[in-house]
């Protein structure tokens, strides 16, 4: 096993994360790649309580979890990275290796447009999962397992009202 | 405990309730059902928001209302992260994650002048009201 899920969600570490996605893929770590996250004693901590004891959580910055992706492909045990943005996933896809993207949750923000419940994105935002597709990523959009996986043209196309 | 007379329309709020889809209006109006005392109790509905929007209703609500005591569904759900950064920005307050109807029914009906207290005790409920009938061994 490695990485088997490769998500995008600003909440980061929550239920949908830990219960939803972590309990049927059988997963034994999380990768958190946020700059923010990784200078901060308290947030880790935050983080940490929210998994159970079982679950390993890492965190690095968006320049250090990139020279470790090839570490992590290495992994015998299944795990899920996740990032709380597009930009840093995209600093991921560049440097190669992570070949699907699952939008699992960019909720809303003035000057975003509402795509599914769970997908808000500013104009900007829609591009740069284009430009992630572009560089060969496979981005759909999936909050949980049951869910169906939605191409990125046809998110990008839909419109739901808030 | 109350006979719930002080918990009609205009009773002081006691503390918010907050978790994933209807999880809070759910639990308030079964306590409401039950008790009649479902005013002392706020439900936060966070659909659709991000993290920093959760935190920010949060804050808010507890400095608008004075509330102190905040119940959480899930130990890893946002509003359980949100509710714990805002603990932190007020420098006080409770918060009690894996919250269950037996634990608000307890704290609902609570009268003392301690939140924090009722809050520790209704959480200790909760967590003894859990049991299983059946089943193998």
């Amino acid at each position: 096993m490695t990485i088997v899920l490769n998500r995008i969600d600003d909440r980061l570490i929550h239920g949908q994360v830990v219960v939803g996605w972590g309990q049927p893929l059988d997963v034994k770590f999380i990768v958190l790649v946020d700059d923010v996250v990784a200078e901060s004693d308290w947030e880790q901590e935050l983080y940490r309580m929210g998994v159970p004891p079982e679950m390993e959580v890492r965190f690095h910055t968006a320049a250090d979890a990139a020279t470790r992706l090839d570490a992590y492909r290495t992994e015998t045990r299944p795990g899920i990275l996740v990032t709380g943005d597009i930009t840093t996933m995209g600093r991921l896809v560049e440097h190669g290796g992570v070949r699907d993207v699952n939008v699992g949750g960019i909720h809303h923000r003035a000057g975003r447009t509402q795509h599914l419940r769970y997908v808000f994105l500013t104009a900007d935002e829609g591009d740069a999962l284009r430009r992630l597709a572009l560089r060969g990523a496979v981005v759909t959009a999936q909050d949980v397992p049951a869910a169906r996986a939605i191409p990125l043209e046809e998110l990008l196309s839909s419109r739901e009202d808030a | 405990m109350s006979d719930g007379a002080d918990a009609r329309p205009g009773a002081m709020k006691r503390a918010l309730v907050a978790g994933h889809a209807d999880f809070a209006f759910g639990l308030v109006s079964a306590v409401e059902l039950i008790t009649g005392r479902g005013e002392v109790l706020v439900p936060i509905q966070v659909k659709g928001l991000c993290g920093d929007d959760i935190q920010q209703l949060l804050y808010q609500t507890m400095v608008s209302s004075g509330v102190r005591v905040i119940f959480t569904d899930l130990q890893a759900g946002s509003c359980t992260m949100a509710a714990r950064r805002v603990l932190r920005e007020l420098g006080e307050g409770t918060l009690v994650a894996g919250a269950n109807l037996p634990m608000l029914l307890d704290f609902a009906l609570s009268s003392g002048d301690d939140v924090a207290a009722a809050a520790t005790q209704a959480a200790e409920r909760g967590r003894a009201a859990v049991s299983v009938h059946g089943g193998t061994a």
